[in-house]
């Protein structure tokens, strides 16, 4: 190999920063899965009996399901016995300020650091905060309550706003969607609740942080946004997880409703712990991510850079049912050593006008493999929809791959579908092009990363514009001017 | 300003500079002249430290510096320019960005103060104005989608920003047109001065119609086999290149 590829290979392997431990007293479910856990988890969090049979109508769908193998990516079974399904914080009880919160996991929070204290509220993001399974603190709660903003822990909403909960979970994703939802649907813990009413421009970025500490234990967290007619909201979703030996399993489900007029923005900076250099270890990401643009002219919008886990499994997805509504999918993918992602989306276009943008960016390393999975269906009621693909893949050394799988159904002969795909390779030319200028070599990998990945990082806000710079060691490219 | 020593170069397992020896002084313009695979473009190559040609031998000293013992972008910092023969493609990154980002990296190593945006374009719109090139070139990204002139006139529009006191041209001439290549002429001529040394590696004698050289080297099979002044570039396009190949040098 020659000495620029070691070099871009070097700087690619910088080592996962997030790999400490937080020594807390934690309330774990012993390992195992039968309904007597799905009734304790349930138990627990104090819910009522609809939530209960729910979940349990869940878990009688997952028992008769298997596992899913088609995707492209391989990793040891799953043994779903040798997992538990609820570890929390122990001694939870109701906290009234951030100054009562375990100052252990306070301390997670700001190595992460995560704008959970007052003086970084001021920043304008409100930060729900998900450790293991339970959600920690919700800040600003008061002052979007003024605007009727409801942004809450998901147990917090089966409680308060019984009614939005029970119409609208399961709503996008049913429970029978696939394995892992399934799964999610029964076992999971929490996770955050967003509504928000009629008309109403969410002031700030929300924001939720998801970390997973206590050992052999999953995360199922739960996600539901409801933005009313004419609302809008930017979510923010941030993960990250110790350093451990073992395989983790993380089965998230996240649910997005958008009615007339009303946009969803749904950012995710994923960077669960990836196992170490050779392998082992890391987490396993198989999350359910969709959303229905319900209503006419309504807007969701996925943005996503995944640097993380062992293996990602995920497919953030819209369903374009209100006429004229968008659908918009941004994403960047990262695999390195022995990780694999297979993420994509689908957009399943029913009403008349609707749009969507595929925007897909790719970058393997190591020994990492990339796959894209895309769907586009047209409904037969879809006249005049559109959709525009792009995915390209970016390949660093000589021993890592990227894959690429679209898939088109077109019941409406007025549609337009455009699928544009490259596969490049970062190349000692382009290195030794930037040298010549005198930048030096680091700067010039960051800077050919970044420009690779440019139309994803714009879609992002600004805050996590940073963060995504930060992760994948490159300096985000500034506009002069 | 540049003393090369018996300079020997190779490429994967082949030898391409078998021993170049040139001095060049401050506000000299030296053209390098050869038939294909003479080693002209290896030369120019080896002198800018890509990583693909090995220095097997010889001293090549710019400014009192052991320029061999310098990585590419330092020797860059240090003032060496090098306008590529096929300049590349960087997808994503604007061009006034990666320039800003090349020019404060060398007034950072010179301990000056790094230009901000502002004064940054007003100095990149006054080296465009000089050089006609469009504005627009400044806001696509780094050479893609250029034509082949395009690129070639970025290359100077680089030079012109980052003002090097040893310019390397690898066959600037190649692929242009006339009036491309009095573009680039011009641009290259308004930037000679007593301070600023120019190699300017060529096959064909036209360029030097338009940039006229103080010294023409004849490289064949890795080594200078002529050296004289601009009369020997009239010469060689009247006799040939075969004209200038050592018996030796035949197998």
């Amino acid at each position: 190999m020659s000495t620029a590829t070691k070099q871009i290979e070097e700087l690619a392997n910088t080592e996962y920063k997030y790999g400490f431990v937080t020594d807390v007293e934690q309330d774990i479910v012993p390992v195992g899965l039968n309904e007597d856990v799905v009734r304790l988890i349930s138990s627990k969090k104090g819910e009522p009996q609809w939530m209960l049979d729910w979940r349990l109508k869940a878990f009688r769908a997952w028992l008769k399901m298997e596992e899913p193998h088609w995707q492209n990516v391989k990793y040891e079974p799953i043994d779903y016995q040798g997992v538990s399904y609820y570890a929390a914080p122990s001694e939870k009880k109701k906290l009234n300020s951030l100054d009562e919160v375990d100052p252990e996991i306070r301390a997670t929070f700001d190595k992460l650091g995560i704008p959970i204290e007052e003086q970084k509220m001021l920043s304008n993001v409100a930060v729900d905060a998900v450790f293991d399974s339970v959600s920690v603190a919700t800040t600003f709660r008061s002052k979007l309550a003024e605007l009727g903003i409801i942004f809450c822990s998901f147990s917090e909403a089966v409680k308060d706003h019984p009614e939005l909960v029970k119409k609208y979970v399961g709503s996008v994703v049913p429970h029978t969607d696939n394995y892992f939802a399934a799964l999610n649907s029964a076992v999971f813990s929490d996770g955050s609740f967003v509504y928000i009413p009629k008309g109403v421009r969410c002031p700030m970025e929300l924001s939720t942080y998801f970390r997973i500490n206590a050992k052999n234990t999953g995360q199922f967290e739960r996600t539901l946004i409801i933005a009313d007619e004419g609302a809008t909201v930017s979510y923010l979703e941030g993960c990250t997880a110790p350093m451990r030996d073992e395989h983790q399993l993380h089965a998230a489900v996240v649910e997005l409703v958008a009615h007339k007029d009303a946009t969803i923005k749904y950012s995710t900076v994923q960077n669960w712990y990836p196992g170490d250099k050779n392998g082992k270890g890391g987490i396993y990401n198989f999350v359910t991510k969709r959303g229905i643009c319900k209503g006419d002219r309504s807007k969701i919008t996925w943005t996503q850079v995944e640097t993380g886990s062992a293996v990602t499994w995920k497919y953030p997805s819209c369903i374009l049912q209100g006429n004229d509504s968008v659908g918009e999918f941004y994403s960047v993918a990262v695999t390195n050593n022995y990780q694999q992602a297979d993420t994509g989306t689908k957009m399943i276009h029913l009403g008349k006008n609707t749009r969507s943008t595929i925007v897909s960016k790719g970058i393997s390393a190591g020994k990492g493999q990339n796959t894209y999975r895309g769907a586009v269906k047209i409904g037969k009621n879809a006249a005049n929809a559109r959709n525009y693909s792009q995915c390209d893949s970016l390949l660093i050394g000589d021993r890592c791959g990227a894959h690429t799988f679209p898939y088109l159904e077109i019941k409406n002969t007025t549609a337009k579908v455009e699928h544009e795909a490259s596969t490049s390779k970062i190349g000692e030319d382009q290195i030794f092009y930037c040298e010549s200028r005198g930048i030096s070599k680091e700067d010039a990998i960051n800077m050919i990363v970044s420009g690779f990945c440019k139309e994803v990082f714009r879609e992002l806000p600004m805050e996590f514009a940073v963060e995504a710079q930060k992760l994948l060691g490159i300096s985000l490219e500034g506009s002069v001017g | 300003m540049l003393e090369v020593k018996n300079l020997q170069v190779r490429v994967e397992d082949k030898e391409i500079l078998r021993g170049i020896n040139l001095t060049v002084k401050p506000g000299e313009v030296h053209a390098i002249m050869g038939p294909n695979g003479s080693g002209k473009s290896t030369f120019a190559r080896a002198l800018a430290g890509h990583p693909g040609y090995q220095v097997t031998g010889g001293a090549v000293s710019y400014q009192g510096q052991d320029l061999l013992d310098m990585d590419p972008d330092e020797r860059a910092r240090a003032g060496v320019f090098m306008a590529f023969q096929y300049p590349v493609e960087i997808p994503g990154v604007n061009n006034a960005y990666f320039l800003k980002a090349a020019l404060n990296a060398k007034r950072k190593q010179q301990g000056l103060d790094e230009l901000d945006a502002m004064d940054f374009m007003i100095l990149v719109k006054q080296k465009l104005k000089v050089l006609h090139v469009d504005e627009s070139m400044l806001m696509r990204s780094v050479n893609e989608g250029f034509s082949g002139g395009e690129k070639k006139r970025n290359e100077i529009f680089h030079m012109a920003v980052l003002e090097p006191t040893l310019a390397v041209l690898d066959e600037t001439d190649s692929g242009l047109d006339i009036d491309a290549l009095r573009v680039v002429s011009d641009g290259v001529n308004a930037m000679r001065s007593p301070e600023r040394s120019f190699i300017v590696v060529t096959h064909y004698q036209r360029l030097l119609e338009y940039i006229v050289p103080d010294y023409v080297h004849v490289l064949a099979d890795g080594r200078i086999v002529r050296s004289g002044g601009r009369e020997l570039a009239l010469e060689l396009e009247e006799k040939g290149y075969a004209w200038t190949e050592p018996a030796g040098a035949r197998k």
